[in-house]
């Protein structure tokens, strides 16, 4: 049907092909609209969340930074800026390591268990997200770890190691370990094998691994508003009370700075996913 | 020189193969598994603990038992009809003074409150005058404040006195225990959350079929065209994906507000009497998540479309059939695992919503998930909370079950 009309369609294939298309057309519009809407608004001269009558015309003073000015120059901003930074690297780092280790052993189909640990090993991404920010509050409460950047951290780690399970583990699927035996038979040590054979096969998917468990961390917020203290608040939990308590369009600001970010992630994945595929000999 | 039929075949150091081989594949099976215990002890100590001591909290019954000992003690003889004797009376006033000293009764005060509203000004009251209590217990309790001359109070003292309790349960599901000591039903007016349970799953079920009629012409759209297109049209549908969620909330309330672009737009072409109150109820909370997961409904489509091969339906319209037949007959049953991931994803997504529906939900929008979260942190009853919390992972769970009897786990993709 996405093909070209052929010559003999009806009347009534010929509307249905121009309805399909119009439909997908606003099905587009409707996914992408709103992330670009606040990106001109971001720059409103005027504090309101809509468009002036100045910027419809495109009178440069409708238009102004004064909102990016507000967000890199406010303490709280900046403060959010870096813990959001300090929490997503310390976790991703915590995340890549264990869950690239763990997806060595979860790609042998001879480990005991496999389904039962792959089930509870990617359970925090299954549970909904406030139930696991209800039991680490009472847990890491009664246990000090509350309001504290190490609890952050652990539970940041914690929610994003299923993504590089997966991900290292998909790039594993296929993989012939007699060329790692072969390597061991030439002389090499495991480890010399493991970094020279393994590696750079793995390396897009740990990568991406990397780069999801650092989104999650970096968007997530629930954990956050049961877990953080002031001192721990992140980008995403300052957006939170922005919008509750002093809605400001400085947000706006931010929220297109976000955007920029996940545009960047978003093309980095892409290339490392055809990478991969190319490296593992399937078609991209 | 045939081998004797007794000798197996051995290795250099002498071990029979047989052996040897075992031993290498046990070796085999434990280094697999030592390199996933390290994320194992992790996600237990990080995730799996704390969510069964949520499980836990929402049994965990122990205020009445440690704060009243003695009255706990002397209830147990009690049949529970009419007054208790006065020795519970006399244990009672006991445990209250031991009580205010150690400043234990305002948990007994607080868990009692969950149980009958107006016992927490009862017991901390009493606490306050506990001292001066005189022999005969029983008239000068029932004097200091009339509860305690009601029985149905020391019934349920005598009830939840226990180490656990399944109130927080019952309250959960609209439950309570009557005058007899029946479970039944609280009164229509009185049921906060099985209608909450209602809404979330009506909203869900309500989001999920959007997403469906929204994202199955568009996966349709992007596994039939020609690569060069479909990977443009593709980062529409990802870069929702990988933008932040708050991100994501906070463009649909800049849209749907009542001073918003859409409204804006709606009063330049029918007047400002036109405006609609998009935000603040379910209709906002809709259509935000309807945004926000169409991305998990499209994705999983896309990837099951992609393996029909186009030839079916040429082949199908070249039998005869009008392509809305060849589509309903041949492509449609095809992509039923597709419909299945999706639906169930987006669905589980759903019922445990939070951060949307509490910005753009006002009162009427909210989930289970919210009740949670103001158990949590407003009215600080947490066993109820973690009571709500164990049965919304409770649907979850057997949702993904069936998910992963359907689609299997190992096949979720990302991006």
């Amino acid at each position: 049907m996405m093909t070209p009309l052929p010559p003999y369609a009806g009347k009534l294939e010929r509307a249905w092909h121009w309805f399909y298309r119009g439909f997908c057309a606003l099905v587009f519009f409707f996914l992408i609209a709103p992330i670009l809407v606040i990106i001109p608004l971001s720059f409103n001269a005027e504090p309101y969340f809509t468009f002036t009558r100045e910027m419809l015309t495109f009178d440069p003073d409708g238009y102004s930074l004064r909102w990016y000015q507000d967000f890199f120059t406010s303490e709280s901003w900046l403060r959010s800026v870096r813990n959001s930074f300090v929490i997503a690297i310390s976790a991703t780092m915590v995340a890549t390591v264990l869950g690239t280790v763990a997806a060595l052993g979860l790609a042998r189909s001879y480990l005991p268990f496999r389904a039962a640990l792959m089930g509870l090993l990617i359970s925090p991404m299954i549970v909904p997200l406030i139930i696991s920010a209800a039991g680490m509050y009472f847990f890491y409460s009664s246990i000090g770890l509350a309001q504290t950047f190490v609890g952050v951290i652990l539970a940041h780690a914690a929610l994003g190691t299923p993504f590089v399970v997966i991900t290292v583990t998909a790039t594993l699927i296929g993989f012939d370990y007699s060329l790692v035996r072969a390597a061991q038979s030439l002389g090499a040590t495991p480890t010399y094998a493991f970094f020279k054979v393994i590696m750079p096969l793995i390396t897009p998917g740990v990568i991406s691994g990397a780069l999801f468990a650092f989104i999650t961390s970096f968007d997530e917020v629930v954990v956050v508003l049961f877990l953080a203290g002031v001192e721990q608040r992140t980008i995403p939990r300052e957006m939170w009370s922005g919008i509750r308590e002093h809605i400001s369009p400085t947000i706006l600001a931010v929220a297109t700075i976000l955007v920029a970010i996940s545009i960047a992630l978003l093309v980095t994945v892409e290339l490392l996913r055809r990478r991969s595929a190319r490296l593992r000999g399937l078609s991209s | 020189m045939t081998p004797a039929p007794d000798t197996a075949m051995v290795t250099a150091d002498g071990l029979p193969l047989k052996l040897k081989l075992r031993q290498a594949e046990r070796r085999k099976k434990l280094t697999a598994f030592l390199l996933v215990t390290p994320l194992l002890l992790f996600i237990i100590v990080t995730f799996v603990v704390p969510i069964f001591d949520m499980m836990r909290r929402s049994i965990d019954n122990p205020e009445i038992g440690e704060v009243l000992p003695r009255t706990t003690e002397a209830l147990q003889a009690w049949d529970g009809r009419d007054l208790p004797p006065e020795s519970v009376y006399a244990a009672f006033a006991a445990d209250m003074v031991e009580g205010r000293e150690n400043r234990t009764t305002g948990r007994v005060a607080t868990r009692l409150n969950y149980e009958i509203s107006g016992m927490r000004s009862a017991v901390n009251s009493t606490a306050r005058r506990a001292a001066r209590l005189e022999a005969p217990f029983k008239e000068s309790l029932i004097e200091t404040h009339a509860r305690w001359g009601d029985p149905y109070t020391w019934q349920v003292i005598q009830r939840e006195s226990g180490r656990f309790t399944a109130s927080y349960y019952l309250s959960a599901l609209d439950l309570r225990y009557d005058e007899s000591g029946r479970i039944t039903l609280q009164p229509e007016e009185q049921r906060i959350y099985l209608p909450l349970a209602l809404r979330t799953f009506w909203l869900s079920g309500l989001v999920t079929v959007i997403t469906l009629i929204l994202g199955f012409p568009v996966a349709y759209m992007l596994a039939t065209l020609p690569l060069r297109y479909s990977n443009l049209l593709m980062i529409l549908v990802l870069l929702p994906f990988w933008t932040s969620l708050l991100v994501r909330t906070t463009s649909w309330i800049v849209i749907l507000q009542s001073q918003g672009v859409f409204n804006d737009i709606v009063a330049f072409f029918f007047g400002e009497g036109a405006r609609m109150q998009l935000m603040h109820n379910q209709i906002g909370t809709v259509i935000a998540m309807s945004h926000i997961l169409l991305p998990f409904m499209i994705l999983p489509l896309y990837s099951v479309m992609k393996t029909i091969p186009p030839g079916y339906m040429r082949a199908a319209r070249s039998l005869g059939a009008n392509p809305f037949t060849a589509f309903r007959r041949v492509y449609l049953p095809q992509t039923i695992p597709g419909i299945g991931a999706g639906a169930l994803l987006v669905f589980i997504l759903s019922i445990g919503y939070y951060i949307t529906p509490a910005l753009v939900g006002g009162r009427t929008g909210q989930l289970v998930g919210n009740l949670v979260a103001f158990h949590i942190q407003n009215s600080l009853n947490w066993g109820l909370a973690a009571a709500l919390g164990t049965l919304l992972l409770g649907s979850v769970v057997i949702l993904y079950f069936v998910y992963n009897r359907l689609i299997g786990i190992d096949n979720m993709k990302l991006g």
